[in-house]
């Protein structure tokens, strides 16, 4: 612009037109001017062809489509949208909705309704674990009332979280066309709503519980010989096991680093306000979702176990306390230490209704 | 039955961002939310590219593949579109998107979003009654027989909205008017029928 207005000056008097007497005068240089700006535009256009080429935005090259694709942004990437950290082409995206859908998606399927099934079978053929011995009524106090406080609020959460994850992977293949929208829409939102407020509070109890559990589940040379018995299924006579036996230090050390890394990526998830990337979240997603079904998967055998799988296992949980027969076969080593406390029954009854300050320690190695 | 797609022309658009107004201002969008961008590559520079993008409408829609809620639906149109009712804010269509179309309202702990927001290809979104339509999801000017305000406004006919097969027509003339070898996208498999065009112009 700045260019044809410096030039128009020069073209008007050579048109002459402007020139015309009378009042019309102005007017008539004013249109002149304006004709001349536009014949001058086409004129400098016409002219200088070459001129016109060098200038001209170049086409659009494959390099500044690689370029897209790369998701690279530079320090000259602008975009318009205000607080956006995004590139034009999410590419991640792509990889994130493969490894969900067609790998996590059917393989936690896999891997959950397998440990359903092989559990199933598990009792179906080989059964329930009973009592060797018959039971000696004598009990042995296992786990304080804290623990079981916190054993139980963590499985619930647990329990709680697992469903509503699954249901966040898997719900919708079942029960939107089940319960129809109005009830499906409340129950996936109920479903988010609960996994990620409760999902902060299972993290945070679950460290605490590691942590009091810490002692109690270090690595020690005989679990090596409790997995090469399978605990006590291959062989003959039950191997040597402590107040955790390999299989519980298994399930805690699985707890002590997938179960921290699926609360840790799970924090990443829950907390966007930190304003962690798409990319960052893709993975945190992908991480979260393994190791918790991976870890729901094992669970189902920890259940299995702790309630119908083994007799008297559960009583420790709910009471606190186990029989000598229970302690003696699944817990020898523990139970050579601590057999000389324990107490009858009515002891047990006597305890629990009174004096509960008793009821605070385990009968646990030091 | 019409397959409705965008496409920006990436050697005409300008950045001048008025599709993103017209936009904000066809529906009505809540503060923070802006369906439509322009992203602007080497900026400043010989190579500078600018490209509008929104909701593409894909045929094969990664936010509907990823939805835990399954709130997505697909028009007989080919416009994708979503229930915000059903929509929990789990921030998964962000994720799976390749152009950042999905937007939330807030973006705050305990993953709280707010319901996701995108453009509807001017096509509105389920709702009882035409107001609660126009406030869930901006106007419907799809039902009007119009096509996508931002598209419509564009000053250099950059972006295109409607069939594909009638954007796909206008861009294919304007690469045989170019006279590009390689039909102005790279890689493009159609590149030797381009190339005809190509000499075919440059005789003419």
């Amino acid at each position: 612009m700045n260019l044809l207005t410096a030039q128009a000056p020069v073209r008007v008097p050579r048109s002459g037109k402007g020139l015309a007497l009378g009042i019309w005068r102005l007017v008539m240089v004013a249109l002149v001017l304006m004709l001349s700006l536009g014949f001058t535009q086409v004129a400098v256009a016409q002219a200088e062809p070459d001129r016109e080429m060098r200038t001209a935005a170049p086409g659009i090259t494959a390099d500044q489509w690689r370029q897209v694709r790369s998701g690279e942004t530079d320090a000259n990437f602008r975009d318009s949208r205000h607080d956006s950290n995004y590139n034009l082409i999410n590419a991640s995206g792509e990889t994130w909705r493969t490894l969900r859908n067609r790998w996590v998606s059917p393989f936690g399927l896999i891997a959950v309704f397998g440990m359903v099934g092989i559990i199933t079978l598990f009792y179906l053929i080989i059964g329930r674990k009973e009592l060797a011995e018959p039971r000696t009524g004598r009990k042995l106090f296992r786990w304080s009332l804290l623990m079981r406080s916190l054993h139980w609020t963590v499985a619930t959460l647990f329990i709680t979280l697992a469903l509503t994850g699954l249901n966040l992977l898997y719900g919708k293949f079942v029960f939107r066309s089940l319960f129809g929208d109005a009830f499906w829409g409340w129950m996936i939102s109920a479903s988010k709503v609960l996994h990620n407020y409760l999902g902060p509070l299972f993290g945070i109890l679950l460290v605490v519980l590691l942590v009091k559990l810490l002692k109690d589940n270090i690595p020690k040379k005989h679990d090596l010989q409790w997995f090469k018995q399978g605990g006590g299924l291959v062989g003959k006579g039950h191997p040597d096991a402590g107040f955790a036996n390999g299989g519980e230090k298994a399930w805690y050390w699985l707890l002590a680093t997938a179960g921290i890394v699926v609360v840790a990526s799970g924090f990443v998830l829950d907390f966007p306000n930190y304003g962690q990337s798409r990319d960052t979240m893709q993975w945190a997603n992908i991480i979260h979702a393994v190791g918790a079904l991976g870890l729901t998967a094992v669970a189902l055998g920890h259940i299995y176990i702790g309630t119908v799988g083994t007799e008297g296992s559960l009583e420790a949980m709910t009471t606190g306390y186990v029989d000598e027969a229970w302690a003696k076969e699944h817990h020898n080593l523990w139970y050579e230490e601590v057999k000389d406390q324990a107490i009858s029954e009515e002891e047990v009854a006597a305890r629990k209704s009174g004096d509960s300050s008793s009821d605070v320690s385990a009968s646990r190695p030091s | 039955m019409a397959q409705m797609k965008f496409m920006c022309d990436a050697e005409r658009c300008i950045e001048c961002n008025g599709c993103v107004t017209a936009c904000k201002n066809a529906n009505d969008v809540e503060w923070g939310i802006q369906r439509r961008r322009v992203v602007t590559l080497n900026d400043g520079e010989a190579s500078e590219m600018s490209i509008s993008v929104a909701c593409m409408h894909c045929d094969d829609a990664p936010c509907m593949a990823v939805c835990p809620t399954d709130c997505f639906y697909k028009t007989d149109d080919g416009i994708v579109l979503h229930d915000k009712d059903l929509c929990i804010g789990c921030g998964y269509c962000l994720y799976a998107c390749p152009f950042g179309a999905p937007q939330f309202p807030k973006q705050n702990a305990f993953g709280e979003r707010g319901k996701m927001d995108k453009c509807t290809f001017c096509a509105g979104g389920p709702a009882e009654s035409k107001e609660e339509e126009y406030q869930k999801y901006g106007s419907n000017r799809i039902a009007e027989g119009k096509l996508p305000l931002c598209a419509e406004m564009c000053s250099t006919k950059a972006l295109l909205a409607g069939d594909a097969q009638d954007v796909a027509d206008i861009f294919r003339q304007r690469v045989v008017h170019r006279g590009h070898p390689d039909g102005a996208w790279s890689n493009n498999p159609q590149a030797s029928a381009d190339n005809l065009a190509y000499d075919a112009a440059r005789k003419g």
